[in-house]
């Protein structure tokens, strides 16, 4: 299972990637997550890709995903060739408007409820992991949820957590 | 039970999701790393990062000097202080070292200098990774001089190898480069932490005041300063007693040549590569550090189509294995080399074999994909 986070810098594009492959690794199975990024620190176009595997990876820079995450439209016209055809594309749907094309679509407001529910913007990749977790199942959420605690900034895992529940019950009701 | 072993305890036997980096900064401290100078730079910043926190719990020190030139001079300074010392860099920050790195040879202070290889020449591309450095690792400083390079290919091996490294820098008294790149640096997965007792760390063999503290043989014991010997220690040309004599023929040829040939006469010590399905190859794919992963996918992939191709994987680059690529030269009818640069070890390979051989180089800042590496072996 290949996962391709993408966006721009500042949006926790590579922290996605991070619980997503270290979830996976305490869920028991093998996991990479590698990731690339501009000389900007906030901004440039960035990328974080985590392959999970019960076998050895020897693949380090996909090909073909099965999961593009996109959360800028520059980042999803950019990857989303790398696709597989039937491949799973979630975007925010007010930040990305992606063509018709041979995949299942996904959209969520990731960036706007983050704002609105929870007063910050940064949180839009907690929702977004709780509401892919849901639709592909690919990592457990006790683990997920396991994970965000111990990786967030201390004082902020309950408001994490929460926007990671809310991005999965969005989830389950698209399912 | 000391400070250190109090505190690295807590990771014993636990499984983590780190970078190559963060895995090489406590493969250090867990190899006895006590003295870390270096300059932050991509994609090498991490290391620094992770044990400039980590350091201080175990009774050691950071510092963070004004460039990589004073990074490796004060990194010299330290071990002959007594620390055990490493610093990390990346191609254009090991350039500004190498100057020092012959100073370290020629003083032989045992010392570990990391090199996580990025996209050069130059700035090039500062955030991508490479496998430029693999010559610079080997003549990058000038003079005859022989070096120790190990390249990881996995999350695992950054924190195995800096264990070594620094025991053969210990064992050799020289410098020893870990040569990893961009992409091992960057990548997560999964490492699990030996426990304290499974690692043997080599000691310090130091000397006693009758020793000669560069002659008397072949790897003669360490004089620290502040312990009481008269030390004179100078990059020129010096005699066994580290009097400096740059006017004889014999006594810088007799220097030199053991420098040299206290790595070369170990040399299959010192060789470390993994074989896979040689048995009954015709066909072999050698490679190492992040090209290595692909390489082992594209051959495992080929065997499953019945193709007779082996795979050798090269852990030491320096000293290079040239008696098992001789063997394997003679052993089968051609040989691939996959490398993130435009063929450097590929020409090293060349020299020990009859057979063909032909690079599968690849630059640009992106490690190969399986795909390209099986679709170049179809075609040549």
């Amino acid at each position: 299972m290949n996962v391709r986070f993408c966006g721009f810098g500042g949006q926790g594009i590579v922290m996605a990637g991070y619980i997503t492959g270290s979830a996976a690794v305490r869920d028991g199975k093998k996991a990479t997550q590698t990731q690339s990024y501009g000389s900007e620190s906030r901004g440039g176009a960035c990328k974080s890709d985590v392959a999970i595997s019960e076998e050895e990876i020897y693949e380090l820079e996909s090909e073909e995903v099965d999961l593009l995450v996109a959360m800028s439209q520059q980042a999803y016209e950019r990857y989303i060739k790398t696709l597989r055809k039937g491949g799973i594309l979630a975007f925010d749907e007010d930040l990305v408007t992606p063509k018709k094309t041979a995949h299942k679509l996904y959209k969520i407001k990731a960036t706007d409820l983050a704002h609105k529910k929870f007063g910050r913007e940064i949180v839009a990749n907690m929702i977004m992991l709780g509401y892919i977790t849901s639709i592909s199942g690919f990592v457990s959420k006790d683990s997920m949820i396991q994970t965000i605690l111990d990786n967030v900034p201390k004082g902020t895992e309950k408001m994490n957590e929460d926007a990671f529940e809310l991005g999965h019950r969005l989830g389950s009701k698209v399912k | 039970m000391g400070l250190r072993e109090d505190y690295l305890k807590k990771f014993e036997g636990k499984t983590y999701f780190w970078l190559g980096d963060e895995a090489c900064a406590y493969g250090g401290v867990f190899g006895g790393c006590n003295f870390f100078t270096g300059y932050p730079i991509t994609p090498a910043s991490e290391v620094a990062e992770v044990i400039s926190g980590e350091l201080p719990n175990v009774g050691g020190y950071h510092v963070q000097m004004e460039d990589e030139i004073a990074s490796i001079a004060a990194l010299i300074g330290g071990v002959w202080a007594g620390a055990r010392g490493m610093t990390a860099t990346s191609g254009p920050g090991f350039s500004l070292m190498q100057e020092n790195i012959g100073y370290a040879i020629m003083t032989e202070t045992p010392c570990v200098i990391v090199d996580v290889q990025r996209s050069g020449p130059s700035t090039g591309q500062a955030t991508k990774p490479a496998q430029g450095d693999v010559m610079q690792a080997r003549w990058g400083t000038h003079g005859d001089h022989n070096i120790i390079a190990l390249a990881p290919n996995s999350v695992q091996e950054c924190f195995d190898l800096m264990i070594r490294c620094f025991n053969l820098s210990e064992e050799y008294r020289t410098p020893v480069i870990l040569l990893m790149d961009g992409e091992i640096g960057h990548l997560r997965e999964r490492i699990t932490v030996p426990s304290l007792k499974s690692i043997k760390l080599k000691k310090r063999k130091k000397g006693k005041k009758k020793d000669l503290l560069f002659g008397g043989e072949l790897i003669p014991p360490f004089k620290e300063i502040g312990d009481g010997h008269y030390l004179h220690v100078t990059g020129s040309t010096h005699k066994e007693n580290g009097i400096r004599d740059v006017e004889s023929q014999k006594v810088h040829e007799k220097l030199v040549t053991r420098l040299y040939d206290k790595i070369e006469k170990n040399r299959e010590k010192l060789v470390d590569l993994e074989e896979k399905w040689m048995d009954d190859a015709k066909i072999a794919v050698i490679s190492y550090g992040a090209a290595a992963r692909p390489t082992e996918g594209a051959v495992a992939l080929l065997r499953k189509k019945r193709k007779k191709i082996g795979f050798m994987r090269l852990r030491t680059i320096w000293p290079f294995p040239r008696e098992q690529v001789r063997a394997l030269g003679k052993k089968v009818k051609k040989i691939y080399v996959p490398e993130m640069n435009l063929g450097q070890l590929s020409r090293e390979i060349e020299r020990f074999v009859d057979c063909p051989v032909v690079g599968i180089p690849k630059i640009g800042g992106i490690v190969h994909t399986i795909r390209e590496i099986t679709t170049a072996m179809e075609r040549s």
